[in-house]
């Protein structure tokens, strides 16, 4: 027991000392995090947009009125003529033109149709969708008010992504997606590199030739890196809640849970690829390119896994950031308890067997 | 400049912060000598060594190398000089012809040049049929030697060494100060630092640094005589324990 | 009684083991002496090594520590075995004092209980109890790699190359401080490419290209060398070497710092060589004979025995 604690102590040294390395650490997710809370906050509140009106009638009146009062859009033109639209979009401040043709009122009164054309800034394309689908639903919402349930729709276009997202809350995919790769990256590379480093700089070769017990070293080397992950994990929550307002619907004690199994794979995974190399350098490429692009690309939250071709999907299976992706997702945002996600715990629990075997089985107790 | 030394020194000095690793040396370095540089760990010598290559700018002092001033020439200074280091640089996955070419033209010789050089190069070393053998498959002796023979292909005034025999064989280390005793017969100066004591009663004179200055400087005959010693192992050790630092 | 066993050891490497680290070598080690391995790097040094603590299995051979199987017993062999490998293995980013306490816990002791066994050593370290291991100088690292070897109080200790690249200084004080261990009933296995070392110890190896050319004392060694070696110095040290190499009598010259060691075939006479020096033109000629050093056998041998030659 006294070596198993001298080995923990000295890995919290070297994880302390190793200061850069730490600041690092905890550092990304929480830049990562800002950087999205503040990018969020300038893209879609006050935004600058133009107004083009031929109509002047009470009706669009009252739609730009419904539209300044809202606290996305701040409107700083009112443009005379087609022509002056390029030249304000080109300057940049402004992103958006709203144009509403002559007769409005009428023709939203006495056909039941009336059109907007919305003029964007296409240089940045998702803004530009969100902005539209901005304007979209603060239009239905006019609607609704102004003319009744017995109203026809108006005719603006209406993308299918509002209908299930009208606030387009990119967060609630961007938080689970941040927790799945910091851990991932955490303990997988840290880990392996760790324990490396012991390889390369000769020390390994000392620790071998003692009484050593190869369980408590692996432990120690897991230990330190469990415990800083959920302490990652812990800031990213509370960060994620404060700063972004993305709601812990689920239990917490969930969320620990199925982390804790998460991480606990990754640990193993981080020592099965020590194993491999001697080299420092050699681990961290490996986990990077063998870890941290699939993670990024198959988890599914930065791109839609349903739209991947057949063989893609498949292959995504084999990810347990994707597994991780979804239960968090679940518990977090949908609120949904364990009966509804045991399938991924269950797979996310193999995962961790299945790599925890493999690098007690590979780990070596003599060189080469 | 003066025609006798390849390399003056003049109170040259090196501090890094409060910390004076070189502290004011002055000697010269004759043309065509055989200079051993010997010290403790620690006692400043890879610091002058790097000064005197140009890779370090000194503090204070003045000093120049094949005739140039370190601070304003150290370009010139790298041309006129070879190098070689502990760790010889020899590539390991290219071949030995390929590491000649490689060094040859880094060292500004012509293709004519690093033909000539080259072949002159392979027949003294009798490595002709290895021409194709890439440098890791050469015995340890053999690597050396070649890294020697590179590190002087261009003939340069001053060819500066550290600790080159370091872990070879006692025959292999024999044939590398052949190797020394011929450049040096042509006239190369040959600056040389090793932790082998018995490898400083090969050089025409040793400089012994000791906490940042050199105590003693003369032939080792002389040396001996001085410190009333018969091995140039015991001059160093009455010297070299003195030293503070370490 | 042998502390140390090791009979027909084969280390191979390789895809068809076509590159050869050891080929079956035998030696025994005396308990509570001190065992010198010499030669140069590749020589197979490092491989028996890394056998003899447990670390590689030998492909061939047995052999055997304090009478535990490297191969069987190698649990047994890491508790009572110090090492100090090529590389000190210190951890840089921990202080001496932590170093230190950190090898005593892994072997399930304290700095405080062997303390005597370390003290001699330790006291110079104690200064500096606080300072990082990788801000200590080449020869404190040396001393603190051995401290953390020693502080288990193991029954062999041993050391790889431990006086590489180390001055000449440090390399004294390190000899003496392995004289005392031994006081104490340490066996110690070492090696080291610095021949002139290895008369500090009471037992040599010279080991060439993974064969053992010669086991002996340092003085039988020695004794080995059967004919008279001369000591040939004149003005010009390379001109001599030249014209002595030409001169018919001569069977063999190497060069050897101050002096040049010659020797001459049977019947020859060292005044003829002086004579057949100053018509060359040498001047301050100076022949005498002088006592062979481990060198001289080690060279001998790696030329008598062609095999050696690599």
């Amino acid at each position: 027991m006294q070596q198993f604690f001298a080995f923990v102590q000295k890995e919290v040294f070297h994880i302390l000392r190793d200061y850069r390395t730490l600041l690092i650490i905890i550092g990304i997710p929480i830049v990562q995090i800002l950087r999205f809370g503040f990018a969020l906050s300038n893209e879609v509140k006050n935004t600058k947009i133009g107004i083009l009106d031929y109509s002047s009638d009470y009706m669009s009146r009252s739609l730009v009125e419904q539209i300044e009062a809202s606290q996305y859009f701040e409107i700083v033109e009112f443009l005379e003529s087609t022509e002056a639209i390029a030249a304000t979009l080109r300057k940049g401040k402004t992103k958006m033109v709203m144009v509403i043709p002559a007769h409005f009122e009428d023709d939203l009164l006495h056909q039941n149709s009336a059109q907007l054309q919305l003029i964007t800034d296409g240089t940045n394309p998702n803004m530009a969708t969100t902005l539209i689908n901005y304007i979209s639903a603060i239009t239905m919402e006019f609607q609704g008010r102004t003319l009744g349930n017995n109203a026809m729709p108006l005719q603006i276009k209406v993308t299918n992504r509002m209908l299930y997202n009208p606030q387009l809350r990119a967060e609630f995919t961007f938080v689970p997606g941040v927790i799945a790769l910091v851990l991932m990256l955490v303990c997988t590379m840290m880990t392996a590199v760790s324990i490396v480093k012991e390889k390369e700089m000769g020390n390994m070769e000392t620790l071998l030739v003692s009484p050593m017990n190869p369980l408590a070293f692996i432990i120690s080397k897991a230990g330190p890196y469990l415990m800083l992950s959920l302490l990652i994990l812990t800031v990213i929550l509370w960060l994620s809640s404060a700063l972004l307002n993305v709601p812990i619907r689920g239990s917490l004690l969930l969320i620990y849970g199925v982390s804790m199994i998460f991480v606990l794979g990754a640990l193993g995974l981080g020592l099965v690829i020590s194993t491999l190399t001697d080299a420092q350098q050699t681990a961290m490429m490996i986990s990077l390119t063998g870890l941290m692009l699939p993670t990024m690309m198959f988890s599914g939250f930065m791109f839609p896994i349903e739209s991947m071709p057949v063989p893609l999907q498949l292959f995504s299976h084999l990810i347990p950031a994707k597994w991780y992706f979804y239960s968090i997702q679940a518990v977090m945002i949908k609120g949904l308890g364990v009966q509804h996600i045991w399938k991924e715990i269950l797979i996310l629990t193999v995962f961790t067997v299945v790599f925890l075997t493999i690098s007690f089985k590979k780990f070596k107790t003599r060189l080469a | 400049m003066n025609g006798q030394n390849s390399i003056m020194t003049e109170g040259l000095t090196k501090r890094f912060g409060d910390f004076t690793a070189v502290d004011a040396i002055s000697f010269q370095v004759i043309k065509g000598e055989i200079f051993g540089f010997l010290g403790a760990n620690g006692a400043g010598k890879t610091t002058a060594i790097r000064m005197l290559c140009g890779l370090s700018i000194p503090t204070e002092g003045h000093a120049t190398v094949a005739g140039f001033d370190v601070y304003k020439s150290a370009e010139q200074i790298k041309r006129n000089i070879g190098y070689m280091s502990q760790k010889f640089s020899l590539y390991d996955d290219l071949t030995v012809w390929e590491n000649i070419q490689f060094y040859a033209a880094i060292y500004g010789l012509d293709k004519k040049a690093i033909k000539l050089a080259g072949d002159k190069l392979l027949d003294r070393l009798g490595l002709r049929n290895e021409i194709n053998t890439m440098v890791s498959e050469l015995p340890l002796g053999w690597k050396q030697k070649l890294a020697f023979s590179i590190a002087i292909i261009h003939q340069p005034e001053i060819v500066f060494m550290d600790e080159p025999t370091g872990g070879v064989d006692p025959l292999t280390r024999r044939q590398f100060w052949l190797m020394i005793y011929e450049a040096s017969a042509v006239g190369i100066t040959v600056f040389v630092t090793t932790h082998y004591m018995d490898e400083a009663e090969y050089c025409d004179r040793v400089a012994i640094m000791v906490d940042g200055k050199i105590e003693a400087l003369d032939s080792p005959k002389n040396l001996k005589q001085q410190f009333h010693s018969d091995s140039m192992d015991d001059v160093f050790y009455q010297l070299a324990r003195k030293a503070v630092r370490s | 009684m042998n502390s140390i066993s090791v009979k027909d050891v084969g280390k191979y490497y390789g895809r068809k083991n076509e590159t050869v680290a050891l080929d079956k070598i035998s030696l025994e080690v005396s308990a509570g002496s001190i065992f010198g391995l010499i030669g140069p790097d590749g020589a197979g040094k490092t491989s028996l090594f890394r056998i003899l603590t447990t670390l590689l299995l030998p492909d061939a051979g047995e052999a055997s520590v304090q009478g535990f199987d490297v191969v069987k017993d190698y649990k047994e062999i890491r508790k009572i075995v110090g090492y100090m490998p090529g590389k000190f293995s210190l951890y840089q980013d921990l202080s001496v004092r932590e170093n230190l306490h950190f090898f005593a816990t892994l072997f399930k002791t304290t700095i405080e209980a062997n303390y005597e066994l370390i003290r001699d050593i330790y006291s110079q370290l104690e200064p500096f109890n606080n300072r990082r291991a990788g801000a200590l100088s080449g020869g404190m690292k040396q001393k603190l790699a051995l401290c953390c070897a020693l502080v288990h109080k193991p029954e062999v200790l041993f050391l790889d190359e431990p006086t590489t690249g180390v001055d000449a200084v440090s390399r004294k004080e390190f000899w003496a401080m392995l004289k005392r261990l031994k006081q104490q009933g340490i066996t110690i296995f070492v090696s080291t490419p610095y021949m002139d070392e290895a008369t500090m110890c009471d037992r040599i190896a010279l080991i060439q290209g993974g064969k053992i050319m010669s086991i002996n004392t340092p003085y039988g060694l020695l004794e080995e060398y059967s004919s008279p070696l001369w000591g040939v110095r004149a003005d010009n040290m390379y001109q001599t070497y030249l014209d002595v190499l030409q001169y018919p009598a001569v069977s063999q010259c190497h060069t050897f710092g101050a002096y040049h060691h010659v020797r001459l075939r049977e019947g020859a006479a060292a005044e003829g060589l002086e004579s057949y020096l100053q018509t060359k033109g040498h001047s301050e000629i100076e022949i005498k004979i002088i006592s062979p050093t481990v060198e001289d056998r080690f060279i001998d041998l790696m030329q008598t025995e062609n095999k050696y030659l690599i």
